[in-house]
C-alpha cells in the first residue's frame, strides 16, 4: 500500500495553474502601455535618486546634440497648447492635424514646419532630421511652448504643469543652462532632471 | 500477415492499443506554464520600471533687479566649492580660493564613492563640529564650466543627494583664477596633498 501511494504523486494537474498564469499574463499585457518611439534617443545619466516622474501634468524637454525637443502629457493639453501656439504664430491647424498632434511623440521643429511633420506617418518621422525647437533670444519658441503648455494645463486640469529636463549625458553644460534659464525666466525654479537607474554602490 | 494493424494478432497486442489511446488524454502543461510565468515576470518588471526616474532640482529665484547688490554672506569655513571641468575633471576647494581652510587647498578628485564622496562626508562632519549647530551644515557651491557635460552635473547632484548635503547651489560665474585652476591644476598648482586631518572632538 505504502509503495503505491508514492508512485501516484509524480505528476500534478497543471490546468488551474496554467489558467491563472495566462490570466495574469493577459492582464499585464493589456495594462502595459505601449512605448512611444522616441524621435531623439538620449542616453540619460544614471543616479541613485529614486523619485519617479508623474504620469500626467508633465512636460518633458529632451535635450541632445544641442537640440531641444518638446513633449507634453495628456491629449487635451496637447490640443489646447497647439491651438494657443497656432494663434500666437498665425498658423492654423485643422482638426485632423490637432488629432495627429495629440497622439504624436515629442517633436523638434519650429511651429512653421510643424504641419509637414504632422503630415508624415509615424514611421517616417523618425527618419527625418528635426532641427530642434528654436530657443535663441530672437525666436524663442521653446519658451512659448512651455508658457502655452502651462496655460493649457491650468485651464484644463487646474494644476501647475511640472517640467522635466531629459538631457543626454554627453550634452555640454551651456545648452542645459540655456534651457534652465528659459525655465527660470518664467519663474519655474523647481523642475526634475530625468535620470536612469543606478544600483547602490555602497 | 499483411493485416497486422487491422487483425487482432493476439490478446497482448490488443490490450496495448487500448492503453496508448488512453494515455493521450492528458497533455503535459509544464512547459506552457513555464513560458507563461516567464512572460508574466517580464511584463510585471517592465511595467513598473518603465516610469522614468528623476531627480528634483530647485533653483533660487532669478530676479534681475535684486541680484545686483544683494550678496548673501556665508561663513567661508562652511563652504566647499566644486568646479566641474571637461574630461570629467573635478576640482574642489574649501573656503576662499585665495585663503583656503586648512586641508582645503584646490585638489583634483574623481567622481563616485572613491573620490569626492569621501571628501564630502569628512568635510560635512568637520563643518558640523565647527559650527556645533545642526541647522548650519555644509554649503556646497557647484560651478559647472562651459566644457563640462550634463552627466557631470547629474553625478555631482547625485552625490549631494547621497551625502545628504543640506545646502547646495549651482553657480555659473567663474573667476579667472578658477578657470585657470581647471585648466592647469594638473601641473601648475602644487596642491599640497594634506590629508584631511580630523578635527579634535
Amino acid at each position: 500500500m505504502a509503495i503505491k501511494m508514492k508512485k501516484k504523486s509524480t505528476s500534478t494537474d497543471m490546468t488551474a495553474m496554467c489558467d491563472v498564469a495566462f490570466l495574469l499574463l493577459t492582464f499585464f499585457i493589456l495594462t502595459a502601455t505601449a512605448k512611444v518611439p522616441e524621435v531623439m534617443p538620449v542616453d540619460t545619466p544614471a543616479s541613485t535618486v529614486q523619485t519617479k516622474l508623474p504620469e500626467k501634468d508633465l512636460a518633458t524637454l529632451t535635450v541632445g546634440g544641442g537640440k531641444v525637443f518638446f513633449d507634453v502629457k495628456g491629449k487635451d493639453v496637447r490640443v489646447r497648447t497647439l491651438e494657443l501656439m497656432g494663434n500666437k504664430y498665425g498658423v492654423k491647424f485643422s482638426e485632423d492635424e490637432q488629432n495627429k498632434f495629440a497622439i504624436m511623440e515629442s517633436f523638434g521643429v519650429p511651429v512653421q514646419n510643424l504641419k509637414q511633420i504632422l503630415e508624415m506617418k509615424p514611421a517616417e518621422r523618425k527618419n527625418v532630421q528635426q532641427p530642434g525647437i528654436p530657443k535663441d533670444s530672437l525666436d524663442n519658441q521653446l519658451a512659448e511652448w512651455v508658457q502655452n503648455a502651462r496655460i493649457a494645463n491650468i485651464e484644463l486640469h487646474d494644476k501647475e504643469l511640472e517640467l522635466a529636463i531629459k538631457g543626454d549625458a554627453k550634452e555640454e553644460y551651456p545648452v542645459i543652462r540655456k534651457v534652465m534659464d528659459i525655465l527660470q525666466d518664467q519663474k519655474i525654479n523647481n523642475f526634475s532632471l530625468v535620470t536612469g537607474l543606478r544600483g547602490k554602490e555602497k | 500477415m499483411a493485416e497486422l494493424n487491422t487483425g487482432d494478432g493476439g490478446g497482448k497486442k490488443g490490450s496495448k492499443k487500448v492503453r496508448s489511446k488512453k494515455s493521450n488524454s492528458k497533455v503535459d502543461l509544464t512547459a506552457m506554464v513555464d513560458l507563461a510565468f516567464l512572460l508574466i515576470t517580464f511584463f510585471m518588471l517592465t511595467t513598473t520600471l518603465s516610469k522614468p526616474q528623476s531627480m528634483n532640482l530647485g533653483l533660487p529665484d532669478k530676479d534681475p533687479d535684486k541680484d545686483q547688490n544683494k550678496d548673501v554672506k556665508v561663513d567661508e569655513n562652511r563652504t566647499m566649492t566644486i568646479l566641474l571641468g571637461d574630461n570629467n575633471k573635478l576640482v574642489r576647494y574649501v573656503g576662499l580660493l585665495a585663503t583656503p581652510v586648512a586641508g582645503g587647498a584646490p585638489k583634483d578628485f574623481a567622481y563616485g564613492k572613491d573620490g569626492i564622496r569621501g571628501e564630502l562626508l569628512s568635510r560635512k562632519e568637520k563643518v558640523l563640529q565647527y559650527t556645533g549647530n545642526k541647522d548650519k551644515g555644509m554649503i556646497v557651491i557647484i560651478k559647472p564650466s562651459k566644457k563640462s557635460n550634463y552627466r557631470n552635473l547629474v553625478d555631482i547632484l547625485d552625490e549631494m543627494a547621497i551625502v545628504n548635503v543640506p545646502t547646495y547651489a549651482i553657480v555659473n560665474d567663474f573667476t579667472p583664477e578658477e578657470t585657470k585652476l581647471l585648466g592647469e591644476t594638473g601641473n601648475a598648482a602644487p596642491a599640497p596633498a594634506e590629508p584631511a586631518t580630523p578635527a579634535n572632538p
